[in-house]
């Protein structure tokens, strides 16, 4: 199979994806590819229609025009449940002022895999929700009810949830936003293990620096298109991100890791 | 009190007047409390209960509507009748108000149930203007709910409605946890949400609707119930909707007990006594919510 029909079939494709709310246009012809063993980023300043084209890939806005392939197929034409069984989504907000216990929050990741009126989860769905918690360093707090985690838990158990999920494709809007920086490292380290098992993974990242030391690739979005996608450091010039933030930066490699840094100069004339 | 009554006429007493109310009181009670915590569940609310979808009003209208046009209050197929199409007929409406391209926000379909419910409220006063003085205290005892003069007919059209629509909520369980998360969360792992809301919502309005035409509104069971239980079974839906369902049965055959007996011979109107105990509860629920309320 070729790179391109893998990627169709397993991963995320879109091509020429135009779609408008509230009778504004926010996406004008976004093409994406992400593949198996991919992390593609996201990345653009507020209002860029990041979180557009998640809900897009998740079938929840209709397209005006263009093609969107998830886990080769259509998310707007498959049953909420088949598509749960494709593709895990960790939201950008969620409840969990809950008493339900962490393990019974991870174990609702596995409802698209239960048949439709079962009673309790089998062995196996306990199985995925305890590995998935293991990974994401919750196993001790497995009995705490939700409601006592700290937020960077909170969102690592949204993460392990989404991994009890199963599912070939993991979209993420915003994963680290509010996290201390242990927890940033946490969920993105947690994201990579899954991408390194073969899992496609799109992640809309505010932090540019974030997103240039654990992208595969990104895909820099202004004003409802593509400017640039690619490998970080070919997208992140001080060029494109002054068209795209209109900021001043000047770029260079970090000493230690060896990813793109960021010097932010200050705001560019418009 | 006139010395021991004939076997026959206590056997009519108890299988032809209290039978019927007991069982009616037992159903309305179970339709109410799994209706109330299923929509709980579903607007993520516990302010919620069986009335948020202008029910009990669309329901009083009918009823007033139909007192005042004269027709019979015990006849099945006209008060009880038109209080039903009432009901429904604003839950639709309430629904379609907040529908908008397929989508229902829990929040507009909130207000949009408000709203229409004090409208009905301002038309059932203004019914009751116009109506004469028998018929107002026909109405204000219908308004205040009740369950004096059941009789097995109604039993046999009201209580399997409720029943079905109630044992078919509780096959919705997992979908409410999850939902408890949010909906953005729960359509990422997989749940049907609109779909999971409208399926709800119409069994709400459908078991509301059945109990409150051969029972007048009765406040607070739905209210009351679920939350006194989820404080001692906890959130998880696949035992809260079954221990709903027997606890507000139990709860609004008790209060219609109390009802008859309380200042007896005379008997105080059913929805009074829930209305007492929920009414505190209520305030309290208030006071605590700023606390953090989960549901």
């Amino acid at each position: 199979m070729s790179a391109e029909a893998l990627r169709v079939a397993q991963g995320v494709w879109v091509r020429g994806l135009r779609l408008s709310a509230g009778g504004r246009e926010i996406l004008r012809g976004v093409d994406l590819e992400a593949a198996p063993g991919e992390l593609v980023g996201l990345v653009g300043p507020n209002g860029a229609g990041k979180t557009t084209l998640l809900r897009a890939l998740a079938g929840y806005l209709p397209a005006d025009a263009g093609e969107v392939r998830v886990a080769g197929a259509d998310p707007r034409r498959l049953r909420a449940r088949n598509l749960g069984r494709l593709l895990a989504q960790v939201p950008q907000v969620a409840t969990l002022d809950l008493d339900f216990s962490c393990l019974e929050v991870v174990l609702m990741g596995r409802y698209a895999h239960l048949r439709p009126l079962q009673r309790q989860e089998g062995p196996g769905d306990l199985a995925a929700a305890r590995s998935a918690l293991a990974a994401a360093g919750l196993r001790e707090r497995e009995a705490d009810p939700v409601a006592v985690l700290s937020g960077g838990e909170r969102q690592l158990l949204l993460l392990a949830r989404a991994l009890a999920q199963d599912a070939s494709v993991l979209l993420l809007d915003e994963p680290t936003a509010n996290l201390d920086l242990r927890h940033r490292l946490a969920a993105l380290d947690l994201v990579r293990g899954s991408v390194a098992l073969g899992m496609t993974a799109v992640a809309a990242v505010h932090d540019l620096e974030l997103a240039a030391r654990y992208c595969d690739r990104i895909v820099l979005l202004a004003g409802g298109t593509v400017l640039a996608a690619g490998r970080p450091e070919a997208v992140l010039t001080p060029a494109a991100i002054a068209r795209a933030f209109g900021v001043t930066v000047s770029t260079f490699p970090d000493p230690m890791t060896g990813a793109i840094r960021l010097s932010v100069l200050g705001r560019a004339e418009s | 009190m006139v010395g021991a009554p004939a076997p026959a006429l206590v056997r009519d007493i108890v299988w032809n007047l209290r039978l019927p109310r007991v069982v009616i009181a037992g159903a309305v009670g179970t339709g109410l409390a799994v209706a109330g915590c299923v929509l709980q569940g579903v607007f993520r609310n516990p302010m919620a209960d069986p009335g948020v979808l202008g029910v009990s009003a669309g329901a009083g209208l009918g009823a007033v509507i139909a007192i005042y046009a004269g027709l019979g209050v015990r006849s099945l197929w006209s008060l009880p009748g038109i209080a039903f199409a009432g009901a429904l007929l604003t839950a639709a409406t309430v629904y379609g108000l907040a529908t908008r391209a397929g989508r229902t926000p829990v929040l507009t379909l909130l207000l949009a149930g408000i709203a229409v419910g004090s409208l009905l409220t301002s038309a059932i006063g203004l019914v009751m203007i116009l109506a004469h003085e028998v018929q107002i205290q026909t109405m204000l005892l219908w308004l205040m709910g009740g369950f004096d003069g059941e009789t097995w007919q109604q039993v046999a059209v009201a209580v399997p409605v409720i029943l079905a629509g109630s044992a078919a909520s509780l096959l919705f369980a997992r979908e409410l946890n999850i939902l408890a998360t949010g909906e953005e969360s729960a359509r990422g792992v997989g749940v049907p949400v609109e779909w999971t809301k409208r399926a709800l919502l119409a069994l709400c309005a459908l078991v509301t609707a059945a109990g409150v035409s051969v029972s007048g509104t009765i406040g607070f069971v739905g209210l009351l119930v679920p939350h006194m239980l989820r404080l001692i079974v906890g959130p998880d839906h696949r035992g809260l909707l079954p221990a709903s369902a027997v606890g507000g049965a139990a709860f609004l055959i008790l209060a219609d007990l109390g009802a008859r007996l309380v200042i007896r011979p005379a008997e105080i109107s059913v929805g009074v006594i829930t209305s007492f105990l929920g009414v505190p509860f209520f305030l309290y629920l208030l006071r605590r919510q700023r606390g953090g309320m989960g549901l």
